[in-house]
C-alpha cells in the first residue's frame, strides 16, 4: 500500500500528514489532528456522531478516507467557537439541557448550525428532518430540538436589530 | 474501523478513470461518493486492490438540453435536492431523493453511483426506470448508452461491463400536460424503503389519460415496470376505482421478495396502496400542469 502525502484546513488550522489510503478522515482527525471531539458510533454512516462539515457540508467522517480530502478544509465542533469559548448554539444546549453524555452533540450542533445557516426560520419540523440521521441515545430529542429552536429565535432578534 | 488495504489514484477525466481501471485489473473500483463502497469495505464485503477516485473527473452539472435533462454521474443527491432546474423539469427525481438516508449520505453520494451500485432499493433506479432515463456510459471500447430499464440485472449487479463508468444520466423531459409522483414507506427517516411507487401520467386537453408508466420498486431484486398493468386508465379519466383496480391487480400479481423486518403480505398491500396513490398524484398534478412544448416549467 503505497503512502500519500496531503494536506488540509482543519479548524482554519493546517494539517499535514502522511497516510494510508485506509485510513479514515474520522482516524486522521482523532489522531494526526488531535481532534478527540470527533466521535465513532456506527462507522455505517447511519448515526451522526462522526458528522463533520468538509468544505461547509456535514458528511460521514466515518465514511471518507483522509486521501480524498487533501486540499480540503474541516469544520469539527471545535472550529464553531475560539477556544475556551462556547458558541451561542452550544449555549443554549447548555440552557436547554440538550446535551447529557454528549457523544451525539458535537454532530447535533454542527448539523444543526448547517442547516440553519442556509434556512435560518426552519421549522422544528423541517429540523426534525435535518437531524433525522444523528441518533441521540439520551435526550429523547425534544430538549435537543428546544435548544437548536431558541438559538434560530435568538438570533433572529439579533439579525433584526442589526 | 480499517478496510482492507488498497491503492488509491484519482482520475482527473473519464477518459483517464477508463484507462486507469484499465490498468488496475480485475479488483480495481471506482469510488465517487463512497456511500455504498466504503460500508461495505469496511465490513469487508468489498476488497478493491485499488481505487479510482473519479470525484474530479467532471462538473457536477446539471443541464437542459434539446428537451432532455442531462445530469453528469457525479451530481449528488442534495445537488438534484436543490436544483430548480431538476425541480421543473423532472420533479419526481427531487422528491425521490429526499427519502435517501441523511444529509450526509446526499452530500456524497451520486447518481452515477446509486445506479452502478445496483441496490433494488435505489431510489434514483426506480425513477430513473420510470422516467425512461438514458445512462451513458464510456469503456475500453468506447461509448454507449443504456436504457434505465436494461441496466439492472439483479441484486448489487448491472449490466455495466468491466472497465465501464457512468458518465451520465439523461432523462426526457417530454412536453404536454404530464405529472409525476414518488411514494415510499420505510420503517424510520432515512432507512432503505420497504416499497416505492413511481408514476407519470399524461392527459389529453379532455382530462383522458394519453399514457401513463407505473414502476414499483424494492419489492424484487430490481425496480419492476408494471405499466403494462395501467394500460386500462389510456382513454379513460382517471379516478379512484380504475386506479384502485390497477392497483390491487399490481398487488396481486408482483412477485415481493423476503425482507427482514415486513412480511410479504404487509408488502404486498403496501404495493397496493402506494401504486394507487401515485397513480391518482401523478393525474392530479397532470390535471394541474399548463400546456407548453416542453414541459419546462409547466409543473408549478
Ligand atoms: C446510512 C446510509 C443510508 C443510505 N440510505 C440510502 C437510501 O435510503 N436509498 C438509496 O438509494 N441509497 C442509500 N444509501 C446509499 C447512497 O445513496 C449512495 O450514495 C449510493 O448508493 C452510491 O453512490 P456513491 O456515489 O456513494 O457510490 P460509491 O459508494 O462510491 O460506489 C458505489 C458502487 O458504484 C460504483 N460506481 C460509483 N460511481 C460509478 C461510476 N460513475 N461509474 C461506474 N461505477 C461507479 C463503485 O465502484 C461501487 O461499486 C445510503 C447510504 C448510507 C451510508
Ligand atoms: S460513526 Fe459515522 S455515522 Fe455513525
Ligand atoms: S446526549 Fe447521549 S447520545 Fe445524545
Amino acid at each position: 500500500m503505497s503512502k500519500h502525502e496531503i494536506a488540509l484546513e482543519v479548524n482554519g488550522r493546517p494539517v499535514s500528514a502522511t497516510v494510508d489510503p485506509n485510513m479514515s478522515l474520522l482516524e486522521l482527525l482523532r489522531t494526526e489532528a488531535g481532534g478527540l471531539e470527533v466521535k465513532l458510533g456506527c462507522g455505517e454512516g447511519v448515526c451522526g456522531t462522526c458528522t463533520v462539515l468538509l468544505d461547509g457540508e456535514p458528511v460521514n467522517s466515518c465514511l471518507t478516507f483522509a486521501v480524498q480530502v487533501d486540499g480540503r478544509a474541516v469544520t469539527t465542533v471545535r472550529g464553531l467557537a475560539a477556544e475556551g469559548e462556547l458558541h451561542p448554539l452550544q449555549e443554549a444546549f447548555l440552557t436547554h439541557a440538550g446535551s447529557q453524555c454528549g457523544f451525539c452533540t458535537p454532530g447535533m450542533l454542527l448539523t444543526a448550525k448547517w442547516y440553519l445557516d442556509r434556512h435560518p426560520r426552519a421549522d422544528r419540523e423541517e429540523l426534525r428532518s435535518a437531524l433525522s440521521g444523528n441518533f441521540c441515545r439520551c435526550t429523547g430529542y425534544t430538549k435537543i430540538l428546544d435548544a437548536i429552536e431558541a438559538y434560530r429565535d435568538a438570533r433572529q432578534e439579533v439579525s433584526v436589530v442589526d | 474501523m480499517y478496510s482492507a488495504p488498497f491503492e488509491y489514484v484519482r482520475a482527473s477525466s473519464w477518459p483517464e478513470a477508463v484507462d486507469l481501471l484499465e490498468g488496475g485489473g480485475e479488483d480495481a473500483r471506482v469510488i465517487a461518493g463512497g456511500q455504498s463502497l466504503v460500508p461495505m469495505m469496511m465490513l469487508r464485503l468489498a476488497a478493491p486492490s485499488l481505487l479510482v477516485d473519479v470525484s474530479a473527473a467532471a462538473d457536477r452539472s446539471v443541464d437542459l438540453v434539446d428537451a432532455e435533462l442531462v445530469l453528469s454521474a457525479l451530481v449528488r443527491h442534495a445537488d438534484i435536492e436543490h436544483s430548480e432546474v431538476v425541480r421543473g423539469s423532472c420533479p419526481m427525481l427531487t422528491e425521490a431523493v429526499t427519502h435517501i438516508g441523511n444529509v450526509r449520505v446526499r452530500h456524497r453520494g451520486t447518481i452515477g453511483g446509486s445506479l452502478a451500485h445496483g441496490e433494488p432499493t435505489a431510489e434514483l433506479a426506480t425513477v430513473a426506470v420510470a422516467e425512461g432515463a438514458t445512462v451513458t456510459v464510456l469503456g475500453p471500447g468506447g461509448e454507449r448508452a443504456i436504457p434505465a430499464g436494461d441496466l439492472f440485472v439483479t441484486h448489487f449487479t448491472t449490466s455495466l461491463e468491466p472497465g465501464e463508468v457512468v458518465t451520465a444520466v439523461r432523462f426526457p423531459v417530454p412536453g404536454g400536460r404530464r405529472g409525476s409522483s414518488f411514494q415510499e414507506i420505510a420503517r424510520r427517516a432515512g432507512d432503505f424503503a420497504l416499497v416505492e411507487a413511481a408514476a407519470t401520467v399524461a392527459l389529453d386537453e379532455d382530462d383522458r389519460c394519453l399514457s401513463v408508466r407505473l414502476v414499483v420498486g424494492a419489492v424484487s431484486d430490481r425496480p419492476v415496470d408494471v405499466s403494462q398493468a395501467a394500460r386500462p386508465l389510456i382513454g379513460e379519466r382517471i379516478g379512484e376505482d380504475a386506479v384502485g383496480e390497477v392497483a390491487r391487480a399490481v398487488a396481486a400479481e408482483i412477485e415481493v421478495g423476503p425482507h427482514t423486518h415486513a412480511g410479504r403480505e404487509y408488502r404486498r398491500r403496501l404495493v397496493s396502496v402506494l401504486a394507487g396513490r401515485a397513480l391518482l398524484t401523478a393525474a392530479d398534478r397532470a390535471a394541474g400542469a399548463v400546456h407548453t412544448d416542453h414541459g419546462n416549467g409547466a409543473r408549478a
